[in-house]
């Protein structure tokens, strides 16, 4: 593993790559880009960004308006706003005419830390995954968030990409990593129970699974970088290889990849479960490391719901 | 030189689908679509550079329904320009139909965007300006706002916007008919001094009579003669213009003529079958 990295750092250089290889790529703030990382995309092509004030329903409502022309907007604040204030501009201007709107929204998640609840965004991924056309996408690490904007400026159609505020350990090595919207990744091959994560915690999963392993649990880690479309196929396949299922993700477990899982989990192949998550509360004010300890996002609590998911094997 | 003749009778022509595609639908929204007939009359038949053959001519002009529930005033014009067949209107709101309650921009040629939801129609032709902009197009962009609508925030964000991004390509319409589902404006939320507001926001305003075609025209080459402004065209209207029973009447915001009050209201109309 190289040094850590936020997701959000990682966005804001992807966005010069794609702003240079592609005309029409437009980026819009909310009064944040010093924070969402979209401010050196500002002042290197400044005729292609648009600041437009704290009015986050407006960003999306612009963002709609510009692709509905052939421009692709990359429209970004906090997930809380992003997709709390503007969720249903989101939903009848951008996917229900399914306009080639990408909304990357940074500072998702507890580990904003210490602004504390009314900025911890623990619903995002649910409240995007359940719109028509919308494709949802959580990067892991720098290397792949990279990837992702990459992807997303080729695709065309409505995408949230969730980035984070905190530094993440890259798990992905930046020349060797293919990504494809859609497609799991298989991280570790497992035989006694897999790990589904997505997100920060694709790391914490890898460590899970190195501390059950030291005793003798033989864990697979997938990493589901893509909520929606989400990878049936390979979910299905884990599901038959080792017989029990553990998902983690930085967000509330009701809605979130615990729930896409268990969806598929259920009506396909259903095998015991469990999930790993903030567990249907708020957030709270303090260092992110802290959070995620005391809301039991750690591998330690990964490591654990594995070996409830095993026990519950018939 | 506008043949105003010829707009009269295809305004009237509008007023005449209106009924019938509403009758045909069984509900939907003649008050607020009759009292915008003469503003998407000019927009479609004097003003607007747009290619029913090629919908999506790049260089074309657009409008966007902010007020989408006015959907009927725009697929009447639309038809009426050669976008699709009469037919379609009298599908409306039916199930498999092209026609939506709402405007639905990825199936009918020539909706610019899908709206309904009060506000955001407005918001998207921000996007629209900035493209035209952007690529140096010549391009107009237009919108058509509700009275009751301004009541939305997002309203006065686009407002700040449009002013601060000097979009002088944009000019809006306000169609102010006085009246909203639960009753007039000033008794449900008040939205006066509608021009001294977006004056303060910035904006080149106009007030006209929005059934005076006349007036119509001569605000669209004022609102292309400002520069560095986007331009507010209020229209003061009378919700149901053209029907004696259902001018200035808040029953009929959002109820479609049974057959007697669809004939009655045909006859009263006039023009061509």
């Amino acid at each position: 593993m190289t040094k850590p990295v936020a997701t959000r750092d990682s966005y804001g250089e992807a966005l010069l790559e794609v702003g240079k290889k592609y005309e029409n790529v437009v980026v819009l703030d909310a009064d944040l880009s010093k924070s969402t990382k979209t401010y050196d995309f500002s002042k290197t092509y400044p005729e292609r960004f648009f600041n437009v004030g704290i009015a986050e329903q407006n960003l999306i409502g612009i963002s709609a308006g510009l692709a509905a022309a052939g421009k692709i907007p990359f429209a970004s604040t906090f997930a809380m706003f992003a997709t709390g204030r503007a969720f249903e501009i989101i939903r009848n201007s951008v996917a229900y005419p399914k306009l080639n709107v990408k909304i990357c929204a940074t500072h998702a998640g507890i580990t904003v830390g210490e602004d504390g609840a009314s900025h911890q965004s623990l619903e995002d991924i649910a409240v995007m995954r359940v719109i028509p056309n919308m494709t949802v996408i959580v990067p892991a690490d720098g290397v792949e968030t990279k990837a992702v904007i990459h992807a997303i400026a080729e695709y065309k159609g409505p995408v949230y990409v969730r980035l984070g505020r905190s530094a993440v350990p890259t798990i992905n090595e930046e020349n060797n990593y293919r990504f494809e919207i859609g497609k799991g990744v298989v991280l570790k091959e497992g035989k006694d129970v897999t790990i589904v994560a997505t997100g920060i915690m694709v790391s914490k999963a890898l460590e899970a699974a190195e501390a059950l392993a030291a005793e003798g649990i033989n864990a697979g880690v997938v990493n589901i970088h893509t909520i929606k479309p989400i990878d049936k196929d390979l979910l299905v396949e884990t599901a038959k290889k080792t017989g029990a299922i553990v998902t983690a993700e930085e967000h509330n477990i009701v809605g979130g990849l615990g729930s896409a899982v268990a969806e598929v989990i259920v009506e396909s192949y259903p095998v015991p479960m469990k999930k790993v998550g903030t567990m249907d509360t708020f957030g709270e004010s303090g260092k992110p490391d802290d959070l995620l300890k005391k809301y039991n996002l750690t591998a330690d609590a990964i490591a654990e719901a594995a070996k409830e998911a095993i026990k519950l094997k018939k | 030189m506008a043949d105003y003749q010829a707009l009269q009778k295809i305004s009237t022509g509008i007023r005449r689908d209106i009924i019938e595609m509403l009758h045909a639908a069984g509900s939907g929204h003649p008050g607020g679509s009759l009292s915008a007939a003469d503003i998407l009359t000019v927009l479609y038949f004097h003003e607007m550079k747009v290619d029913a053959k090629n919908p999506k001519w790049e260089n074309r002009d657009k409008f966007v329904l902010s007020k989408g529930h006015a959907a009927p005033v725009l697929y009447a014009a639309l038809a009426e320009k050669g976008f699709f067949p009469k037919e379609e209107l009298y599908k409306l709101r039916k199930v498999d139909a092209m026609l939506q309650g709402h405007p639905e921009m990825k199936g009918t040629p020539g909706v610019e965007m899908s709206t309904g939801s009060l506000g955001q129609g407005f918001s998207s032709t921000l996007g629209m300006a900035l493209a035209a902009k952007l690529d140096k197009k010549e391009s107009r962009i237009y919108t058509l706002l509700g009275d009751g609508e301004l009541q939305e925030g997002l309203v006065w964000e686009a407002a700040m916007f449009a002013a601060h991004y000097k979009l002088d390509n944009l000019t809006a319409f306000i169609d102010l008919n006085g009246l909203q589902i639960d009753g007039p404006n000033e008794v449900v939320m008040g939205v006066e001094p509608v021009g001294d507001k977006f004056r303060a926001f910035g904006w080149h305003v106009i007030d006209i009579d929005g059934h005076n075609l006349e007036e119509i025209v001569a605000a669209l080459i004022e609102a292309k003669n400002t520069k560095n402004k986007p331009t507010l065209v209020i229209a003061h209207t009378v919700k149901g213009k053209g029907v004696s029973f259902m001018e200035n009447s808040v029953g009929w915001h959002g109820n479609a003529p049974k057959k007697e009050d669809a004939e009655k209201a045909l006859a009263e109309l006039g023009g061509e079958k």
